[in-house]
């Protein structure tokens, strides 16, 4: 939104080779992120969000066919050498990750593993990045660090485990860091904290945050900028305002529905029925078509590709004029969606 | 953690001596020792009646045991059927099988573990199809295939290829050259070089027999845990730290992938001790497995219980090692 | 003793971590589904497949070959007139060649093949039967009820069952094939009680567990009708290796003179006949061993198939 962008994600593809044929996790994805942006990504899981990252990373498995381009202040990092790509992982793209019940490794203490990572890209002493490891772990508000860096993970409650990652994230300062589904694990009231805790520090090492969530709960205060992926697209794009309360595309406004007490209190949860379609073998048209309640004719041969609807505001969908004039659009899942013959949901 | 090993032996106690009164009984409905003696009409009834006392055979089974633990548990394991001291016999056929599988035990591990480790970071490549298949097909075969081919096929072509049909530089029976003491007629056992040399060309192919069957089932193992560990989180995480791959795979891939390996390690090095009964009988060697036989063919209740306390031990205290070793290597595990 | 346990142990272990049809998928409208995808998972293992075809056929061929083949394994054999000292060898006639007291060695193997299997299908049946019992309700009710089986177990493993195993047969007049398979099975069942054991104790804290036993349902419904089923793959992959396990276990022990005896036969009695022989008339020798192996491999890449195809986690990603 301000500022020039850090990272610029074009036309990014991923494939995974498998027996049955290639699954194509990611199809064509495109946004940026600007210096100490906050940028969150929603979706259902297996849409291909966590893939996406994992390619900023270079974190995909040997077999990923990758596509399209990543930028990382011009520095193009798809198809990079792995050498270049290790110098960036960790120093100035870190990454948090979603289940931190098993995102450390449980032989080693907890202030052993953040060293390990300020040692990865610094000539540190050992003695020197224990006792920095100390102070990370006091900055995400570990009480007892001392006695805190010498346990191990197991130690650890699930919040305090999700603080000692981002003390690692933040540990080399750097430019983005990025959030797989940060708090899913953690109960609410935890939840809150770690995220407090993840923005204070984020203005603290100046870095720009991508989120990554399939809850909207969670973007809700803390995002600029929002896209929702589906079935390895974005499909909305814009900021929290207009996704939330000016959605244009039906997976959108079904999303939304199925957010308790979004719009508080009295209205219906609205469900979206029937499952994600299978990447391995995507039919023509809208992949959303299958569930959606206002599917049209034309869905079911052209995809559509995202666009304006407003200032900073894109969505991919031939009905964009049709949503923006409901006056509750989520009520249009409560009505049986159109069957149309060939959209039964692919399962 | 002594506190720990101590009262796992203790408890283990009980174990002995119920797998001890299991096996005596056993061994004593086994049948008549002395049935070689009786069908001899030319030994005399009062020699058998002799023996017989000797034996204990005239006493219910009750007091023979009875004598038998009263006397080993002061260390003292009696006499075998012969009338010839036990321990020896048995601390005998121990050092050989020691020989015998501790050497073919340590390099099965080392070359296992190395290979799965190769095969696990480079899965699906021709090093892991090839060392997979070649591993699956040792681990599936009878070790009676392995030591006959090795013994029948394998030494003879060597052997002939060498030009050595009449000397034969591979030895395929015992564990040494017979007599295997120094004398001017038989410098071949002169001096530790000799030695070696003897020891070495006898103990090839039961090693390699014993070493290829059981490499399989390291390798094969060690390629799944490492497999595990490297598609785990906490390694994705070692990654995203940037750190070298080389040290990802080493310190966080590797170290935790020899949790579950060197605990079955453990449990195998207790297991060994009770000998490789095959290859001892296809390569004529006299260690613990031969003796177990002998002992069960000889109904010779003295010598099978000292085997067994020897054996069973091992067994049980490698349990323990196991135990202890898992908690050294994974902080999570607490002995209790 | 060192390779069989060494094996078992390891064999036990590589079963250990594989997890059954997802331990939190209840068996119920997915059940059927989920058989489905892993009977298809299962077919598409090629190895896997024509393994278990050559295994079928040798099954049916130590069937009914000993009734169809023109020798039989007690019809005796002359030396025809004019032949020479190597009269015995493998012909066209003779195809294993003939053994030194007279018979068409092919009859014998097939007639040793057939007691082999059959003694492995017992010894499976049975020590699946005991494992599973054993391990579920030990793994169920815990405490002291556990802790005895499990001393039991530990009984189990360090006694050697060859004096068992010699005792049974210096007892046993005649035929003494199924008391062979029956002690065998009773010496084998203790790695299987252990899997079952370690699955039952998680799954019995499970949610579902819970609910049936909120509902009033008695232990033993629990443990067979909600919990057994989902322990169902280690379990078939666990008997399906023990197929080859026993072979090999009966094999060993009529080489060392344990196993069965006239008039019984096996390929191990087989084997250990040709043994003083190996170098002078492999044929003799050879031809069990070799089956020996086809079968411990066959089984062996049958038991690998079926674990691929109940592993969930083995979406095998190529490049």
């Amino acid at each position: 939104m301000s500022g020039e962008p850090i990272l610029e994600v074009k036309d990014l593809t991923v494939g995974f080779p498998t027996d049955d044929g290639v699954v194509h996790a990611v199809r064509g994805v495109s946004y940026s992120v600007a210096a100490r942006e906050v940028v969150g990504i929603v979706g259902e899981s297996g849409c291909g969000k966590s893939v996406t990252s994992m390619a900023m990373m270079g974190l995909l498995p040997r077999t990923a066919r990758i596509g399209g381009s990543i930028r990382f202040r011009g520095q193009e990092l798809v198809g990079a050498p792995k050498k270049a790509l290790r110098a960036l992982r960790g120093s100035k793209i870190a990454m948090i990750f979603q289940d931190p019940m098993t995102a450390m490794n449980p032989v080693y203490t907890v202030g052993w593993q953040l060293g390990e990572a300020l040692r990865a890209h610094s000539d540190l002493s050992g003695r020197a990045a224990s006792k920095r490891a100390i102070e990370l772990l006091d900055l995400v508000g570990i009480p007892q660090p001392e006695r805190r860096a010498e346990q191990y993970p197991h130690e650890f409650s699930g919040g305090m485990r999700q603080r000692a990652m981002i003390a690692m994230a933040i540990s080399n300062n750097p430019d983005v860091i990025i959030a797989d589904e940060p708090t899913t694990a953690l109960d609410v009231t935890v939840q809150a904290q770690v995220l407090e805790t993840l923005l204070r520090l984020k203005d603290e090492v100046n870095a720009a945050i991508i989120l990554i969530t399939h809850d909207l709960g969670v973007v809700a205060g803390m995002v600029d900028d929002l896209k929702v992926m589906y079935a390895g697209r974005i499909v909305e794009s814009g900021t929290v305002d207009d996704i939330f309360y000016r959605p244009r595309m039906p997976y959108t406004v079904g999303l939304l529905g199925s957010l308790p007490s979004a719009a508080g209190g009295t209205d219906r949860l609205t469900p979206i029925k029937g499952s994600p379609p299978s990447l391995l073998r995507l039919k023509p048209g809208c992949p959303f078509s299958a569930r959606c309640p206002i599917v049209r004719d034309e869905c079911l041969s052209v995809e559509p590709e995202l666009a304006g609807v407003g200032p900073g505001h894109l969505a991919a969908c031939v009905a964009t004029d049709e949503v923006a004039a409901m006056a509750n659009p989520k009520d249009m899942f409560h009505a049986p969606p159109l069957v149309v013959a060939g959209s039964e949901a692919d399962t | 953690m002594l506190r720990f090993a101590l009262r796992r032996l203790l408890i283990a106690i009980p174990l002995l001596v119920v797998a001890s009164i299991l096996v005596f009984v056993l061994v004593v409905n086994t049948g008549d020792p002395l049935e070689d003696m009786r069908t001899n009409p030319r030994i005399p009834k009062g020699q058998i009646a002799l023996q017989e006392h000797k034996l204990g055979l005239d006493q219910p089974v009750t007091v023979r045991y009875w004598r038998w633990v009263s006397k080993a548990v002061h260390g003292d394991f009696g006499k075998d059927n012969k009338d010839r001291p036990v321990w020896p016999q048995v601390k005998r056929a121990l050092f050989v099988t020691l020989r015998l599988v501790l050497l073919a035990q340590i390099i099965a591990v080392l070359i296992g573990v190395t290979i799965g480790v190769i095969s696990a970071v480079r899965q699906y490549s021709w090093f892991d199809y090839a060392a997979t298949g070649i591993s699956f097909f040792l681990f599936s075969m009878p070790i009676v295939a392995v030591a006959a081919f090795l013994r029948y096929i394998g030494a003879l072509r060597v052997n002939e290829w060498l030009g050595r049909t009449k000397n034969p530089l591979i030895k395929v029976q015992g564990d040494r050259t017979f007599p295997s003491k120094c004398t001017p007629n038989n410098p071949g056992a002169c001096g530790l070089r000799a030695g070696l040399y003897d020891f070495a060309t006898h103990a090839l192919l039961p090693t390699l027999a014993l070493l290829l069957i059981t490499y399989a089932g390291y390798s094969r193992f060690q390629r799944a845990s490492m497999l595990e560990t490297l598609s785990s989180d906490y390694t994705r995480t070692a990654r995203a730290k940037g750190i070298t791959e080389r040290r990802v795979i080493m310190r966080h891939a590797f170290r935790n992938s020899l949790i579950p390996v060197t605990t079955i390690m453990a449990l195998d090095f207790g297991a060994i001790i009770g000998g490789a009964i095959i290859t001892e009988t296809i390569f004529e060697w006299r260690g613990m497995g031969r003796l177990l036989i002998d002992s069960i063919n000889k109904i010779d209740p003295n010598i099978l219980l000292c085997w067994l306390m020897i054996t069973a031990t091992c067994v049980i205290v490698f349990n323990i090692i196991a135990d202890l070793l898992y908690a050294v290597l994974d902080p999570r595990i607490r002995l209790g | 003793m060192a390779e069989i346990i060494t094996r078992q142990a390891v064999v036990e272990e590589s079963t250990t971590p594989m997890p059954g049809p997802g331990p939190d998928r209840e068996f119920t409208v997915e059940a059927r589904s989920q058989w489905k995808t892993i009977v298809r998972r299962f077919v598409h293992h090629r190895l896997a497949m024509i393994s278990l075809f050559l295994f079928v056929l040798l099954v049916i061929a130590s069937i009914i070959g000993p009734p169809l083949w023109k020798y039989k394994f007690d019809q005796t054999l002359r030396k025809p007139a004019g032949s020479g000292p190597n009269w015995l060898s493998p012909t066209w006639e003779h195809p294993f060649g003939i053994s030194r007291t007279g018979y068409d060695q092919l009859a014998l193997v097939m007639r040793g093949l057939q007691y082999s299997i059959r003694i492995a299908l017992v010894v499976v049946v049975v020590s699946t039967v005991l494992g599973v019992v054993i391990g579920a309700i030990s793994g169920y009710f815990g405490k002291w009820i556990d802790t005895i089986s499990m001393r039991f177990v530990d009984l189990m493993l360090i006694i050697p069952f060859q004096v068992a195993v010699a005792c049974l047969q210096r007892n046993v007049k005649g035929s003494n094939w199924l008391w062979l398979a029956l002690f065998l099975a009773g010496f084998s069942w203790m790695g299987l009680a252990r899997i079952i054991r370690g699955e039952f104790l998680s799954l019995r804290e499970k949610e579902f567990v819970e609910a049936a036993r909120a509902v009033g349902a008695k232990p033993m419904r629990i443990i067979f009708r909600q919990i057994l089923p989902n322990a169902l793959g280690p379990i078939i992959v666990s008997a399906t290796l023990a197929v080859g396990g026993a072979v090999l276990a009966e094999a060993a022990l009529s080489f060392i003179g344990l196993g069965v005896k006239q008039p019984d036969t096996s390929l191990g009695f087989l084997i250990e006949r040709g043994k003083g022989e190996a170098a002078t008339k492999p044929y003799l020798f050879w031809w069990p061993v070799v089956i020996l192996c086809i079968i411990s491999l066959t089984v062996n890449f049958v038991g690998d198939g079926l674990r691929d195809a109940f592993d969930p986690r083995q979406n095998r990603v190529r490049a």
